[in-house]
């Protein structure tokens, strides 16, 4: 009896089983920035002062230009989500490569940042630029910092591949039905790269600047 | 449901196609599972290997053969390859692939291809770890302790943590697998208290592989960072928490533990039930204490740092919380021998293991009991004790459990009976080898015999010996199935579909199981352990004349 659908009884069977499988690998990964957050909740109050210098040395600027970024382009997915549900296979493309397009953008602000506070000398180690009694607790930040955004950077680079991938299967399968769940799945996924930028913006940007 | 003749084994998934490129390209959980099976003996063999020298060296007290460096390297080599490349995957990785969709009566895991590519991601995992380890190796301990391992070893810490790490992703790629295809891929009539015992702890342990891995990766993406950029996380030069990292590594570690025994005590409910001809006494109970173990077990990572300088209050609770979780682990052992209790019991090879698991599995639970009392554990902890403790049952469990389990399911694998002689004499040879090994070492413990030290002092010597002759006999006991099992591959006796007349889904196709698992989808309309319906069946089916 092998057909092509197997483990599954039916296509809508199938696509319930992938939207259940992204879910839980989300939990998992919810999981995985847990740990990162903890250390924030434990130095931000053991290291408070340190920590706070960290935070105004952040660029506020350029932090909130990517927030925008990132929201606008999850907004974007959106529009290709409700399009193949719709089953309109034309309205998928172009609000899917936009939404790339942003998180390229937002990849592109955030090496800037990143080249600034190099040359700033704001990476921990020996040669770090802020000095003092609390310095050691400003290291723990960047520490975090720049661990925090390379983690973020990285699902990002992944939700982009996987973002073009849709619009790659989209473009091939012109004229056929439109796979509605590849296109959902990959927006849950894109929600939670935005969701977790939606933490760390205020964690790295606001909380103790003023 | 008529019983499928029994196959030609040549059309069984095992011998279809004989070529690499389909072993290494499949999808088949079955064939999956066998890869995995390949692998985790390799590393099975090497750290026991590892395990060798350690014994080897501590036969007299200023120690036989390595260097105190050179030992911290081994005994550092002998964790890191049990726990993270054989125990942590044992049981899921290869009877799990193996039984999960023939226990649910489905086709293949929810996921076939991510469950290949958990067996590439394990692979390159290990060889990582491998690389490192022979490189030099490293003297952290499996545990990798910060300020140690960031800033003062010098050992080769990367790959070896950085295979760590992606092994995690393998099995949060399982566990994914498992617990979706356990909600979505039952058969009809396959209701949850339907299910056998073993996918209740299956899906328990993937609940700990899903929701624990993330924080241990991050945790080694931390400390990572920290040793390849010298920069401050958990450095104290810096203001930065070593007790921070012992937290994260413990909040990961103590469930893994359970990963350890679950699906162990799993394989015990089946073997136990079958070889007594019993439904498992108390079903309910059992299942649901798989699932309080998983979540309790989230709850108790504080017990390993009871001395590490914790407060007290918090240390009360994780050692009132460590009690708590210790008793659905006895709700499964009381209800084992609630089942055995007044049973015909068969004392085939894979129920002698399962003894044997019932036995030294519920010693090492007790004394956790002593090491999750905070007076006595400032006592023993440290020591070999501790050692004792985990390795009764983590080896005399769960590896017992693994071999009950590769002895009660090889037939349904392999489509051919191992010799049930040899069997038994290796069952037998491991309880006895293995409590020569390892009960010394808690007398040890107790006189105070430091674990992790490549000398000692001359009055431990009598102990020690003992251990390490308990650790050749041990040897034997494990090496033996190797040959047994491989004769058996290809002389063995052909196997029935059901030799042991037990229930399970599995038993109800051929063995070995044609690749899409079941002629006909099977349709469930009885309990799990209902041996009383098999045997009417078995009754009607000798009274109705052979079909041709
Ligand atoms: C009855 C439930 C259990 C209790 C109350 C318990 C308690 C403890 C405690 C308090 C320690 C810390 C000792 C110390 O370092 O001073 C410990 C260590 C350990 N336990 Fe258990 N345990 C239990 C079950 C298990 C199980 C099921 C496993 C494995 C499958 C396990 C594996 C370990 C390991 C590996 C260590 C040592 C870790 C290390 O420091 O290297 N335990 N246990
Ligand atoms: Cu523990």
């Amino acid at each position: 009896m092998p057909d092509d659908l197997a483990p599954y009884d039916t296509p809508q069977h199938r696509d319930e089983t992938a939207v259940a499988g992204m879910w839980l690998f989300l939990a998992s990964e919810v999981l995985l920035f847990g740990g990162l957050f903890l250390v924030v909740l434990v130095y931000s109050h053991t290291r408070r002062a340190g920590w706070i210098m960290g935070v105004r040395h952040t660029n506020l600027i350029i932090g909130s230009i990517n927030t925008l970024l990132l929201l606008t382009s999850s907004a974007m997915y959106t529009l290709a989500v409700v399009a193949a549900r719709a089953g309109r296979a034309r309205r998928i493309i172009a609000p899917a490569l936009g939404a790339a397009g942003l998180g390229v953008a937002f990849l592109g602000l955030k090496s800037w940042e990143w080249h600034l506070e190099f040359s700033e000398h704001l990476f921990p180690g020996a040669g770090f630029s802020i000095s003092g009694p609390d310095a050691g607790g400003a290291q723990l930040f960047y520490s975090f910092y720049f661990l925090s955004t390379a983690l973020h950077g990285l699902h990002m680079l992944v939700g982009i591949g996987l973002i073009l991938w849709v619009c790659y299967r989209m473009a091939r399968r012109r004229g056929q039905p439109v796979p509605v769940i590849p296109v959902e799945v990959v927006g849950l996924y894109w929600s939670f790269v935005d969701l977790v930028w939606i933490l760390l913006f205020p964690v790295l940007y606001l909380v103790g600047r003023v | 449901m008529s019983m499928a003749p029994m196959a030609d084994s040549a059309n069984g998934y095992l011998w279809q196609d004989g070529t690499l490129r389909s072993w290494l390209l499949t999808t088949d959980h079955k064939r999956i599972a066998l890869l995995y099976m390949a692998s985790i003996t390799a590393f099975f063999i090497l750290g026991g290997v590892g395990a060798a020298l350690i014994r080897l060296q501590l036969l007299v007290p200023a120690g036989a053969i390595l260097s105190d460096e050179t030992y911290s390297r081994m005994f550092t080599l002998h964790g890191v390859v049990m726990v993270w490349l054989f125990l942590v995957p044992s049981i899921p990785v290869t009877l799990g692939n193996f039984l999960v969709p023939l226990m649910l009566g489905a086709r293949d895991l929810a996921f076939p291809r991510l469950n290949l590519l958990s067996w590439y991601l394990f692979v390159m995992a290990g060889m990582l770890v491998v690389y490192g380890l022979f490189r030099g190796g490293l003297e952290t301990g499996w545990t990798f302790y910060t300020p140690l391992s960031t800033d003062y070893t010098q050992g080769h810490v990367l790959p070896v943590v950085a295979g760590v790490f992606l092994s995690g992703f393998s099995s949060i790629a399982t566990g994914v697998n498992f617990i979706i295809s356990i909600h979505q891929l039952r058969a009809p009539g396959m209701t949850w208290y339907r299910l056998p015992l073993m996918l209740w702890a299956l899906y328990a342990t993937s609940v700990i592989f899903v929701l624990a891995t993330p924080v241990l990766s991050i945790t080694l993406v931390l400390l990572a960072f920290e040793h390849f950029f010298h920069v401050g996380v958990f450095d104290p030069a810096l203001g930065g928490d070593p007790l921070l990292f012992q937290h994260l590594f413990w909040f990961y570690s103590h469930p893994a533990v359970y990963i350890m025994i679950l699906p162990g005590m799993g394989v015990i409910s089946e073997v136990v039930s079958t070889f007594c001809h019993k439904p498992v006494f108390g079903y309910r109970f059992v299942a649901w204490s798989s699932i309080s173990i998983a979540s309790i077990g989230f709850l108790v990572w504080g017990h390993h740092m009871f001395v590490a300088g914790t407060s007290l209050y918090a240390a009360v609770v994780f050692s009132m919380l460590s009690f708590l979780v210790s008793v659905p682990s006895a709700i499964k052992v009381f209800n084992w021998l609630g089942t055995m209790h007044g049973g015909a019991i068969r004392l085939d090879a894979p129920m002698l293991y399962a003894m044997g698991f019932i036995g030294l599995f519920t010693v090492g639970g007790l004394t956790g009991l002593f090491l999750a009392s905070l007076a006595s554990d400032v006592h023993l902890t440290q020591t070999y004790f501790v050692v004792a403790h985990f390795h009764y049952i983590m080896v005399g469990g769960m590896v017992s459990a693994y071999f009950a389990g590769l002895h009660y399911w090889w037939p349904k694998i392999t489509g051919r009976m191992y010799p049930e002689m040899w069997g038994r004499t290796a069952a037998g040879l491991l309880f006895f080898g293995f409590n020569l090994t390892f009960f010394p070492q808690f007398l040890l413990g107790y006189e105070g015999m430091p674990r992790r030290y490549a000398t000692y002092p001359a009055q431990f010597q009598v102990l020690n010996v003992l251990s390490s002759a308990g650790a050749s006999i041990l040897a034997l006991a494990y090496i033996l199935p190797l040959v047994y099992f491989a004769w058996s591959l290809l002389r063995g006796a052909r196997a029935s579909d059901n030799p042991w007349q037990a229930t399970g889904l599995e038993w109800r196709t051929s063995s070995p199981p044609p690749t899409e698992n079941f002629a006909h989808v099977p349709v469930v309309n009885h309990d799990a352990y209902d041996y009383a319906a098999l045997d009417q069946a078995n009754r009607a089916a000798s009274q109705e004349p052979p079909h041709a």
